[in-house]
């Protein structure tokens, strides 16, 4: 095209006169994008917090650490459809507790105890069924030991969950290292199957009804199945040919030797890791475990930087590891060092006992560190407020209403 | 820089080629139009320019394209592209990321380049769009006109040579379409950039064109020229060249423009002739929608929070809607709708890109619950109405007409469709051979044409003789032909009684059908009453012919040609 950059920028001006803006406001102030927090640091803030929950089955740390966490997903999280992830973790969380719960009513529990809430008839089981028990005593003390127990696997879940909302998943992937970038991007895109086939589910059984059959129950789910994946393989199929017209997969070429270097680094590295750890893992290993480990470590990471030579591809303002994604890791990290600590010095009160029944105390100072936790709602920026879907800009006169005057 | 040298494509598994013969050029810098009917490989054509035909679709490309002097045959979408950018039809399939900017960073990301360019481009782009207010939201968020605009965005940021887009305006409204139109229109002058572009809407998009290739059959060979001489032949057209067709202008008027020039004696030659009522009403009451309500579906009514509500009492219309409002994830998508549709009615709903048009068709068939109001069709509630029940009472054919069809088989389609409608059977094989002559029983419904397609949706909608149809977007990637038998099956239908409501954007077909257009924007009703006055009070909205023929509210060409005979 030959036009130079600059002045191809100062002929491209504004189509439409303030077209697209809704609000007159928005007009002159030049928009401000809010630096996001970088997802890695919710994810590692979250992972920690739920390291910190494995620590310790009482039940009132771990509602403080569950209502730490949804506050700070309340506050924090964007108007973003991954966003509403969250509310589905939570769900999950529940079942898992109700499920394990429903197994300690039926299948009976370990625990000992003295309190019993009711009997189920049990079942008698044949011999080759020895050990495994249907109906019987329910005990307080097994149903409490249960709860304990799945609430700490269900503070995990919501801990992953508010991560999942927190953090963009499309985000995270973009700060892989470049050799894995493209991977990357069909895990994105594979990501965002799940939800268009949804959406699909949803336009179709609204369809069956448009046939005058009922669009509710199992039966009519089955009818639309094979439709939807049919939708889905074509749109699939669209959006790879997008993609490769628009450079996904473009090679630099590289000298033959580094390429072999790079496949003799990744391959080396990772077998390299394989023994390092198998050294760590078995007795007689202790002495040459570590450096093998570190060594393989090293090659596989310099294999993915070479590889990353391939890639002619650019990053877009990747996000940068900030202060405040060093303070939002921080209290992560310190909350989960904490309760380590409290379990190792004070283990009771961590666990409090079943056998026998004693009602769960609130440690003052695990509380106080789990509480730390809370600093990502204060540290980090307020997301964009929501907007609704705006409808197309119109810059025609809205016609007056009947009778229209005719100019003469 | 676009040159086809006696290109010719054979999709594997077919016996014909696709296209023939294909041998053009585009200079640099010019506006090109790829017109035809459907079904002629303008889809094809496009998709070679990049590419992706055979590339991608496999197949066999005989010839040879070039692009910017880089042979297609040598080198793969990827590598083109620096110097093409496609959108394809659907800008949703076109999307890899999912927020603005980085939908726009993309294609730059893959091509390298540097930090600092890029994001001078991605400002630039977002200005030269009008988008920079919506650069952080997610692309799901957006309406339809602004997907597109951000579709075209992310190929235009790597500065490509060539641009191709496959019927860019068709799903957009008329002031959306003028917006994404005027972008191109400075990327062409302004830039330098060549344009591809194929598009069924022609009266939008043909004062733009510096040349037109024509492809005017099923593998015959294109036509290229001006566009004023390939109107003259072309068997697809706009209103304007109708007109001027009519009239006998030489060279034809391509703009209202050139066509209000030449009008003056024909406004004089029309001046005292009566205006055709092209939409008469119906001549008689319809005939009797059979077994309205027989006795046992009275049970199968749900009536679960106010039984008052319920069937008691019938509505004297075929549609009633009383200050209805609904509100969808958070939004107000409707309020205070009061709207009434009469028998053999037809009533065009308009309105731009999300001004509830669907969502008050999805409240008439009960696929959304009003928050507030009422919505009554005939006798019946719809949406606490079964869908048994309903199907006999209103139709609707959605935006995707695909959507409504199961089978494999169109014989099969009908078959289900005569069982859900409890009909008798071959009901709708007879309507659909009444309809669209010449579909043989065991096509698959994927493999009819779009406009056979629909036909088919509305032959199944119609076995159950529903007294109120309702249409979303009808006219969407169908070409004139297909169009003009449409508006001869809907005008039948209202003829022998059926009250008719089609959300549509095209003005054209609004103005040739419709006794009475209904405006929308943002959820309320604007402007309600006869088509001829809306629709020429508006700009926007106003036909073609009654652009040329102002003041009188002349609307078609069919209505010049009745007045002058």
């Amino acid at each position: 095209m030959g036009v130079p950059p600059r002045e191809r920028s100062r002929a491209w001006g504004r189509v439409g006169a303030g077209g697209t803006l809704s609000t007159p406001a928005s007009a002159p102030t030049p928009h401000q994008r809010r630096e996001p927090v970088h997802p890695g640091a919710w994810w590692l803030w979250a992972l920690s917090l739920g390291t910190a929950a494995t620590r310790t089955t009482n039940p009132l740390l771990l509602a403080l650490l569950v209502t730490v966490s949804a506050y700070v997903v309340i506050t924090r999280r964007p108007h973003a459809p991954w966003a509403r992830s969250y509310g589905a973790f939570v769900k999950l969380a529940l079942a898992v507790l109700l499920i394990r719960l429903l197994f300690t009513t039926v299948l009976g529990s370990p625990i000992p105890g003295t309190h019993t809430l009711l009997t189920l008839p049990e079942v008698p089981l044949p011999d080759w069924a020895q050990g495994i028990r249907l109906g019987g005593r329910v005990t307080a003390e097994g149903i409490t030991f249960a709860l304990y127990d799945a609430m700490m696997l269900a503070t995990l879940l919501i801990c992953v969950g508010a991560a999942n909302a927190l953090a963009n998943p499309a985000r995270l992937l973009k700060s892989l290292p470049g050799a894995l970038y493209e991977m990357g991007v069909a895990v994105v895109v594979a990501l965002t199957f799940a939800p268009n086939l949804i959406a699909d589910v949803q336009r179709l059984r609204a369809a069956r009804r448009l046939r005058g059959r009922p669009d509710r129950g199992v039966r009519g789910l089955l009818q639309v199945g094979l439709p939807v994946l049919e939708g889905a393989l074509e749109r699939s199929v669209a959006l790879a040919a997008a993609m490769d017209a628009r450079g996904y997969g473009r090679t630099a070429q590289v000298p033959p030797a580094v390429r072999r270097t790079t496949a003799a680094l990744t391959l080396g590295g990772l077998l390299g890791i394989c023994a390092g750890t198998y050294g760590l893992l078995t007795a007689a290993g202790g002495t040459y475990g570590i450096p093998v480990l570190l060594a393989g470590g090293a090659a596989a990471l310099g294999g993915l930087w070479l590889g990353g030579r391939r890639t002619v591809r650019t990053r877009y303002r990747p996000d940068r590891w900030g202060a405040r994604a060093w303070l939002v890791t921080g209290s992560g990290v310190a909350v989960a060092a904490l309760l380590f600590l409290a379990a190792a010095r004070d283990p009771a009160a961590l666990h409090p006992g079943v056998v026998p029944l004693t009602a769960p105390t609130l440690p003052l100072w695990p509380a106080a560190a789990v509480l730390l936790g809370l600093l990502p709602a204060f540290v980090t920026p307020a997301p964009e407020p929501a907007l609704p879907p705006e409808p197309e800009p119109e810059p025609a006169p809205v016609p007056a209403p009947v009778p229209a005057k005719e100019p003469s | 820089m676009i040159r086809f040298e006696d290109v010719s494509v054979t999709y594997d598994g077919a016996a014909e080629p696709s296209v023939r013969g294909i041998d053009f050029e585009v200079p640099e810098g010019e506006l090109v139009l790829l017109a035809g009917p459907s079904g002629v490989g303008k889809s094809t054509v496009l998709g070679a320019v990049g590419g992706l035909v055979p590339h991608f679709t496999g197949g066999t490309l005989s010839g040879r394209v070039t692009v910017a002097g880089r042979d297609t045959r040598t080198h793969k979408p990827r590598e083109l592209a620096d110097v093409v950018g496609t959108v394809g039809q659907d800008p949703l399939s076109h999307f890899v990321t999912d927020t603005v900017e980085d939908e726009l960073a993309y294609g730059m990301e893959s091509l390298g380049l540097a930090p600092d360019v890029m994001r001078r481009r991605v400002e630039e782009t977002l200005d030269l769009l009008g988008l920079s207010d919506l650069r952080s939201r997610p692309i799901a968020t957006l309406s339809g006109g602004q997907q597109q605009r951000v579709a075209i965005g992310s190929v235009l940021t790597p500065h490509p040579d060539v641009l191709v887009l496959d019927e860019p305006t068709s799903a957009l409204d008329p002031a959306a379409a003028e917006e994404v139109l005027a972008v191109l229109q400075r990327l062409v002058h302004d830039l330098g950039t060549t344009v591809l572009m194929a598009e069924h809407r022609l009266e939008r998009v043909i004062q733009y064109a510096d040349q037109v290739v024509l492809l005017p059959a099923p593998g015959e060979a294109p036509l290229l020229g001006a566009p004023a001489d390939v109107m003259a032949v072309s068997p697809v057209y706009p209103p304007v060249v109708g007109l001027g067709r009519l009239a006998g202008w030489s060279p034809l008027p391509l703009t209202i423009r050139d066509a209000r020039r030449r009008a003056a004696p024909l406004r004089e030659r029309l001046a005292d002739r009566e205006i055709p009522d092209h939409t008469p009403p119906p001549s008689a009451p319809l005939p009797a929608p059979p077994a309205l309500r027989p006795a046992p579906f009275r049970r199968r009514v749900r009536l679960r929070r106010k039984p008052e509500a319920g069937p008691s009492s019938p509505t004297p219309y075929a549609a009633e809607v009383r200050s209805l409002a609904v509100r969808r994830d958070r939004v107000q998508a409707l309020r205070h709708i009061d709207l009434t549709v009469s028998a053999g009615e037809t009533v065009a709903l308009m309105g731009r890109n999300g001004a509830g048009k669907s969502t008050l068709l999805s409240a008439l068939v009960g696929l959304v619950e009003p928050s507030a109001g009422s919505v009554r069709t005939g006798d019946a509630v719809p949406h606490r109405t079964a869908p048994r029940d309903l199907v006999r009472r209103v139709g609707l054919v959605p935006q995707e007409p695909r959507d409504l069809l199961y089978a494999d088989t169109v014989a099969a389609e009908c078959a289900a469709a005569d069982r859900d409608a409890e009909a008798a059977p071959g009901t709708c094989r007879a309507l659909l051979t009444e309809l669209l002559p010449g579909v043989t029983d065991d096509t698959h419904p994927r493999d009819l044409s779009e406009g056979q397609r629909l036909t088919l949706a509305l032959s199944v909608v119609l076995t159950a003789r529903p007294p109120l149809l309702l249409l979303d977007e009808p006219t969407r990637g169908l070409d004139y032909a297909a169009k003009a038998r449409l508006a001869g099956i809907l005008r039948d239908l209202a003829a022998e009684g059926h009250a008719i409501v089609l959300a549509t954007h095209d003005v054209e077909l609004a103005a040739e059908l419709a006794h009475r257009v209904i405006l929308l924007a943002e959820g309320e009703v604007i402007a309600d009453g006869p088509a001829a006055d809306v629709v020429v009070a508006s700009p926007s909205y106003a036909p073609q012919v009654a652009k040329v023929l102002a003041p009188r509210k002349w609307l078609t060409v069919a209505q010049v040609r009745e007045a002058l005979s």
